[in-house]
């Protein structure tokens, strides 16, 4: 494996202080990535930066301090920008994270333009937050959810897909990446023959973003959503890109500061973007920090960490299937970062808690995506997902840990 | 032995343990000794459904005295099932109202388990004290 010569996981465990610790007096090993990613120096700095040295509001510039925060927070969108290979950073809003993101995209797109006998066609592998908020608004407008099946393997049914896509088809929101299963969705494919029958294309991306080089214009879709603490930046800070043209009909969802042109009791005109979709004052120091994230996974090189992480997920899957009484839940030919799997005999949460006995952190249950564990048929899951920092000893210590787990309950 | 007898017997019991394995490995014992849950009682009513794992809880009075019938889909919640019922089963409503379950924090399982969220262990504790709380208003 020539890539892994080229990545020194050394090196790079050094930069991520967290990682030196330890739990219940033995070494951390941190497989939770799926849900949220530890954070290098580099982003813990930055925000001791900001607050330390240039703090204050943004686009408010009467002082050199909130230009200088101006700079540095439109910088981290700019970054953004590239990262995704956006068109134009404008259309880069920052927001909670996807799940803001995909309320945003709901509310506002979907108010606007759904309306009763449309439909809204979603995948079998969506996490809740890709599910409710579509329901919700199915509910205030009359549009129908439409889901497209998978198969044993997790991964989707491309005739399936096409047969539910027709031109009551007004919207495509389906995951990038599973997060219960790992499978990778081709989103390029399904984009152009969503984009066949007129339909809007939104990607969940909060799996797929810290995994490989995401490129929107590529893609060919017209949201894509992701969450800054999954790819190694602080939590409560995410980013909705939008395909400029559809932004601008958008009417904005939140009112209040920032988002307004003028305003006086018997007219409001709107700001353009991204502004409009970011009333009140913006989590700046977060976003700010992502930027520093993002700049950093960038410059490891988005092509060798999928190189390195693929090698290691197939070593672990390689492991793990050599323990009797365990059962991969996902198998698709095509996955990033995540191993979920079954103990025969055992609850998932019982593994899970003997797992962190010994420093092994997993996480167990159904991973907001109730509706893959009832396809499965299992109450629950554990999942191992991995990062770049993980190594082999680590997938070496999961299997040593399933032993013990095995061991206790035998 | 009173309920505070019974309690402190169960942090007695379990810091005799030095090793982590043998704790979880007497936990789990309780688990699979914890007396069957009546089907009748196993109702969504009694169900407690908590992310990682479910938990059900019926309660009732006999002669003064809460007893109490519970299961989980976990052992290990089974296990800690067993033990709250070591303290609270067999207990007076007024006993079980005044007696927080500070064995789980002292029997050193680790935060996982006293963060009951997930496995819905908490909310089983307040279920049971609720349902003394009921019963003291219905002696009155």
């Amino acid at each position: 494996m020539p890539q892994l010569q080229t990545f020194d996981v050394a090196s790079i465990r050094a930069e991520f202080p967290i990682l030196a610790r330890e739990v219940h007096g033995r070494p951390l090993v941190y497989l939770d990535n799926a849900a949220s990613a530890q954070k290098p120096r580099v982003v813990i700095d930055t925000l001791r930066d900001v607050y330390e040295r240039e703090y204050s509001n943004v686009h408010r510039a009467a002082h050199e301090l909130s230009a200088a925060t101006t700079e540095r927070f439109e910088a981290a969108r700019r970054t953004v920008q590239r990262f995704l290979n956006a068109p134009e950073d404008r259309e880069c809003i920052f927001v909670r994270g996807t799940t803001e993101a995909i309320n945003l995209v709901s509310n506002s797109w979907g108010r606007a333009n759904l309306k009763p006998g449309d439909e809204i066609l979603i995948t079998a592998m969506e996490h809740h937050s890709n599910i409710v908020p579509w329901q919700m608004i199915c509910q205030q407008t009359g549009a129908k959810l439409v889901v497209a099946p998978m198969d044993q393997t997790g991964t989707l049914l491309m005739p399936e897909f096409e047969k539910r896509l027709s031109p009551r088809t007004k919207l495509l929101a389906c995951v990038h990446v599973s997060n219960a299963l790992g499978t990778i969705n081709p989103i390029a494919e399904m984009a152009r023959r969503a984009k066949a029958v007129g339909a809007v294309v939104l990607v969940d991306g909060a799996q797929a973003v810290p995994h490989s080089r995401i490129d929107v214009q590529a893609l060919g879709v017209d949201f894509y959503a992701f969450s800054g603490h999954k790819v190694y930046g602080p939590s409560g800070i995410g980013v909705l890109w939008g395909r400029a043209e559809l932004l601008e009909a958008m009417p904005p969802w939140q009112g209040g500061g920032e988002m307004i042109k003028s305003v006086s009791f018997e007219k409001t005109t709107y700001a353009g973007l991204p502004h409009r979709f970011e009333a009140g004052t913006p989590n700046i120091a977060d976003s700010i920090a992502l930027g520093a994230a993002l700049e950093y996974v960038s410059k490891l090189g988005l092509d060798a960490i999928e190189a390195y992480e693929h090698e290691l997920l197939q070593y672990a899957t390689a492991q793990v299937a050599q323990i009797k009484g365990l059962r991969v839940i996902g198998t698709s030919p095509r996955k990033a970062g995540v191993l979920g799997f079954v103990l025969d005999g055992i609850h998932a949460a019982d593994a899970g808690m003997i797992l962190d006995q010994q420093g092994i952190a997993v996480r167990v249950g159904q991973h907001c995506a109730e509706p893959v564990m009832d396809f499965f048929k299992v109450q629950a899951t554990i999942r191992a997902s991995f990062a770049f920092y993980n190594t082999r000893a680590e997938v070496d210590a999961l299997v040593a840990g399933i032993r013990k787990v095995q061991e206790l309950f035998s | 032995m009173t309920i505070a007898e019974r309690q402190q017997a169960v942090i007695d019991e379990f810091n005799a343990i030095a090793d982590w394995e043998e704790r979880y490995r007497r936990i789990i014992e309780y688990g699979r000794t914890l007396p069957a849950m009546e089907d009748a009682h196993k109702t969504d009513k009694n169900k407690v459904k908590g992310c990682q794992s479910t938990v059900w809880l019926h309660a009732a009075m006999k002669e003064g005295r809460m007893a109490l019938q519970g299961d989980s889909d976990a052992m290990i919640v089974r296990g800690l099932i067993a033990l709250l019922f070591k303290v609270y089963d067999g207990a007076t409503p007024i006993e079980a109202t005044a007696t927080p379950p500070d064995f789980i924090n002292e029997i050193g399982l680790g935060r996982n388990l006293s963060q009951t969220r997930a496995n819905g262990l908490a909310a089983m504790v307040k279920q049971i004290k609720l349902y003394a709380a009921v019963f003291q208003a219905m002696q009155r």
